[in-house]
C-alpha cells in the first residue's frame, strides 16, 4: 500500500517533467503523422478544395505496378549495403577510440568522427560531388601522384550513392559501438588472453558478443533512414539514382499527389517495421 | 502574470496576427510565381513600388499543381498569378481566375497577335491570361564537344556521346521530347509505344537527369556533358552571364514551346494594383533590364523584343521565322494524361537501373 502510494506520487511529481516531451511528441509527430494516414486513404487532398472520398486506391497502386516493388527492393538492398559498410568502417574506429586511444588524442579523433554531424547534409553531398566527378578532386589528386594515367569518374553512379550515405551515417555506428565497447571491462579481455585465447578468439568470443547491443542499435539507426533516403541518390546517383525515396519525394514535390506519396511512405514504414520485428528475436539472442 | 491577463494577451496576439495574415491591405499586390522568375527581382519590385505606391508581396510555388491548390485554398489572398498557358483552361474551369479588362493595360496592345489571341488564354472573347514570356525546351550543346553544332535531335542517340547526355527529370517534358523525336505532334501523341521505344533507347546514353539550371551549368563548367535538353532562356543565361561554352540548338525535327501568362484570381482584393503590376511586367523597360541584368525568356510584347539589341539571342535566334515554323506550343493536358506520362517516365527510370 505504502509502496503504491509512493510510486503514484512519484509519477505525479514526474508529470511536469514528462509533459513537455509528450506534448511535443503529440503536436510535432503524432498529429502530422495521423493526418498523413488520413490523407493516404483519400482520392484528393482535402486542402485542394476539390471533392474527395475515401479510397484504398493509393495502396492498391503499389501492388498494381511492379515498379514500386522493384524500387522498394532496390532501396532495401541499398540500406543493407550502407549498413554493412558502416559496420566495416565504424566498428574498428569505435574499438580504437574505446580501447586504444586515451586522453587528448581520443578527444581529437572523437571530434573528427562527430564533425560531419555539424555540417549541413546538402553541403556534404555537394562536396562529394566535387570530389567524385571526372576531373574532380580525387581524380586530379590521384593523377598528380600516380605515374600512370587513371580515369576516376564515380559521380552519378551507385558507388557514389553508397559513399555519400556511408559518410553521412557512419558516425551513428561509431557512437553506439563506442558506448558499448567502452563499457567492456578490460579485465575480461585480459582474463581471456591469460587463459590462452588468441587475439582473434578474444574478439570473437568476448568483444563482439559484449558489444552486440551497440552494433544492433547502430544498424537499426542507419538502416531505417537509408531505405527512405532521397537526397543522396538524387544528387549523386544520376541515372541510377531512382529509389523508393525519390519516388515518394516526386509525389509530394513534383506532381503534388500527397495521398499517393503518403500511402507509399506508410507501406515503407510497414515493411521496415516487419523487417525489424522479424529480425529482433534473432538480434536479441545475439545481443 | 495573472491568468486573465495571459488569456487577453494571447487573444489579442491571435487576433492581431490573423488580421495581418488574412486582411491583405488595399495597396498590396500579392503575386504568386516561380521563385527567381522576374516578378521577384528586387530592382523590379522597387521600381514598381516607387511608380505606383503599391507594395509587392511575393509568394512562390514548386509545381503547377501546387499553384492551383494555393489559389483554390486561399481565395482573395492573391492578386496576380503566373500560369503556364497550358494550365489556364484548368484554372478557368475551376472558376479560379477572372476575365481581365485589358483596356486598363496600355502595354497589352503591343503583345503579338498570335499570343494575345491564343485560344488557351481567350475564352468567349474574354481574356483570362495576359501573355508574358515564351521560350523553348530545345537542345543545348557543350561547344567544346562539337566542331559545328548538330542540326538533328538524333545527335542525342549518337554512340559518341554515350554517358554524356542529359535530360530533365520531368515526365511531361520527356514524353513530349520523345514525340518530337518520333515525328509526332506533342499535343496529340498517337503512337505512345514509339515514344516509349525511342526513350528506352536513349536511357543508356544518359549521364543524369537534371532538375535545375544550376545542375546543367555545373556539368558544362566541369566538361562532363556534351548535349542535353535545356530551356532557351537558361541557355542564353549560361552563355551571356556565366560565360559558359553553351549554345542552343533548335533541331530540324522541332522543339517544345511554352507560353507563360499572368492572370487575376477570382476575389482578388486589389484588381487595380494587379492590372498595374501585369502592365509593368510586360513593359519594354522592365524586360530589357531583366534580359540585361539576369537573362530571360522571350517577351510576348513585340515592342519589348524590338527594344533589345539587334544581335540579342532573344531577338536573333528566337525571332527567326525559320525557328517559328519548327516549334510546337504546349497545349493543355488532362490529369489522366499527366498520370500516364508519369507512369511511363518512372518505368523508364526504373528499367535503366
Amino acid at each position: 500500500m505504502a509502496a503504491a502510494t509512493a510510486s503514484r506520487s512519484g509519477l505525479r511529481s514526474a508529470l511536469p517533467l514528462l509533459a513537455p516531451a509528450y506534448l511535443w511528441l503529440t503536436v510535432a509527430i503524432f498529429l502530422p503523422l495521423s493526418a498523413m494516414v488520413f490523407f493516404s486513404f483519400m482520392t484528393e487532398l482535402p486542402l485542394s478544395g476539390r471533392p474527395w472520398a475515401f479510397t484504398l486506391g493509393n495502396y492498391a497502386a503499389f501492388f498494381s505496378q511492379s515498379l514500386y516493388l522493384t524500387l522498394l527492393l532496390a532501396s532495401l538492398r541499398l540500406g543493407l549495403e550502407v549498413t554493412l559498410w558502416c559496420i566495416v568502417i565504424g566498428y574498428p574506429a569505435a574499438y580504437v577510440l574505446a580501447k586504444v586511444l586515451k586522453g587528448r588524442s581520443r578527444e581529437a579523433i572523437f571530434l573528427l568522427v562527430i564533425l560531419p554531424f555539424w555540417s549541413n547534409g546538402l553541403v556534404r553531398i555537394f562536396s562529394w560531388a566535387m570530389v567524385l566527378r571526372e576531373g574532380g578532386i580525387l581524380d586530379t589528386a590521384l593523377n598528380a601522384v600516380l605515374p600512370f594515367k587513371i580515369n576516376i569518374d564515380l559521380m552519378y553512379s551507385y558507388p557514389a550513392v553508397i559513399i555519400g550515405l556511408v559518410h553521412s551515417y557512419v558516425p551513428y555506428m561509431v557512437l553506439t559501438c563506442y558506448l558499448t565497447l567502452q563499457a567492456i571491462d578490460d579485465s575480461l579481455i585480459e582474463a581471456g588472453r591469460s587463459l590462452g585465447a588468441s587475439r582473434l578468439q578474444v574478439l570473437k568470443r568476448v568483444i563482439i558478443p559484449l558489444s552486440m547491443p551497440g552494433l544492433v542499435a547502430g544498424a537499426a539507426l542507419i538502416f531505417v533512414p537509408v531505405v527512405g533516403s532521397f537526397m543522396e541518390p538524387r544528387i549523386l546517383g544520376g541515372r541510377t539514382g531512382t529509389f523508393y525515396g525519390t519516388v515518394i519525394e516526386d509525389q509530394f514535390v513534383a506532381v503534388f499527389n500527397w495521398p499517393l506519396g503518403a500511402a507509399l511512405s506508410f507501406i515503407l514504414l510497414a515493411v521496415v517495421l516487419v523487417i525489424l520485428a522479424v529480425a529482433s528475436p534473432v538480434l536479441r539472442r545475439a545481443a | 502574470m495573472r491568468m486573465p491577463d495571459l488569456t487577453a494577451l494571447l487573444t489579442a496576439t491571435a487576433v492581431f496576427t490573423s488580421a495581418l495574415a488574412f486582411a491583405a491591405k488595399a495597396d498590396e499586390v500579392h503575386v504568386l510565381n516561380w521563385k527567381g522568375y522576374g516578378a521577384d527581382e528586387p530592382w523590379a519590385v522597387e521600381a514598381f513600388e516607387k511608380a505606383t505606391g503599391n507594395k509587392v508581396v511575393n509568394d512562390f510555388f514548386n509545381s503547377e499543381q501546387e499553384m492551383l491548390t494555393k489559389i483554390r485554398t486561399n481565395p482573395g489572398l492573391y492578386d496576380v498569378v503566373m500560369i503556364n498557358a497550358a494550365f489556364n483552361d484548368q484554372a478557368m474551369d475551376g472558376k479560379l481566375i477572372q476575365p481581365i479588362d485589358v483596356s486598363k493595360l496600355p502595354n497589352y496592345a503591343d503583345i503579338s497577335k498570335d499570343k494575345a489571341g491564343s485560344p488557351m488564354l481567350v475564352h468567349d472573347g474574354k481574356v483570362y491570361g495576359v501573355p508574358w514570356v515564351w521560350g523553348l525546351t530545345a537542345l543545348a550543346i557543350n561547344d567544346k564537344s562539337f566542331d559545328k553544332p548538330p542540326t538533328s535531335i538524333a545527335e542525342m542517340w549518337d554512340a559518341a556521346h554515350k554517358g554524356r547526355v542529359v535530360i530533365r527529370d520531368d515526365a511531361v517534358e520527356a514524353v513530349q521530347f520523345g514525340a518530337i523525336a518520333t515525328g509526332q505532334n506533342i499535343n496529340d501523341i498517337k503512337d505512345m509505344d514509339a515514344v516509349k521505344a525511342k526513350l528506352t533507347s536513349l536511357m543508356p546514353q544518359i549521364k543524369t537527369f537534371w532538375s535545375s539550371e544550376n545542375d546543367w551549368n555545373q556539368m558544362v563548367a566541369s566538361n562532363q556533358i556534351d548535349i542535353g535538353t535545356y530551356w532557351s532562356g537558361s541557355a542564353d543565361r549560361a552563355k551571356t552571364h556565366f560565360k559558359l561554352p553553351v549554345s542552343l540548338v533548335v533541331p530540324q525535327e522541332g522543339a517544345v514551346a511554352w507560353l507563360d501568362a499572368f492572370s487575376i484570381p477570382v476575389g482578388a482584393k486589389n484588381v487595380a494594383g494587379a492590372e498595374a503590376f501585369i502592365n509593368y511586367m510586360i513593359d519594354p523597360k522592365f524586360y530589357v533590364e531583366w534580359v540585361t541584368k539576369v537573362g530571360a525568356p522571350v517577351s510576348a510584347n513585340t515592342k519589348a523584343v524590338e527594344a533589345l539589341p539587334e544581335d540579342a539571342f532573344n531577338r536573333k535566334v528566337m525571332g527567326d521565322p525559320e525557328v517559328a515554323k519548327r516549334i510546337q506550343f504546349q497545349a493543355p493536358i488532362t490529369d489522366a494524361q499527366r498520370e500516364a506520362y508519369l507512369a511511363l517516365w518512372q518505368q523508364l527510370k526504373v528499367d535503366v537501373k
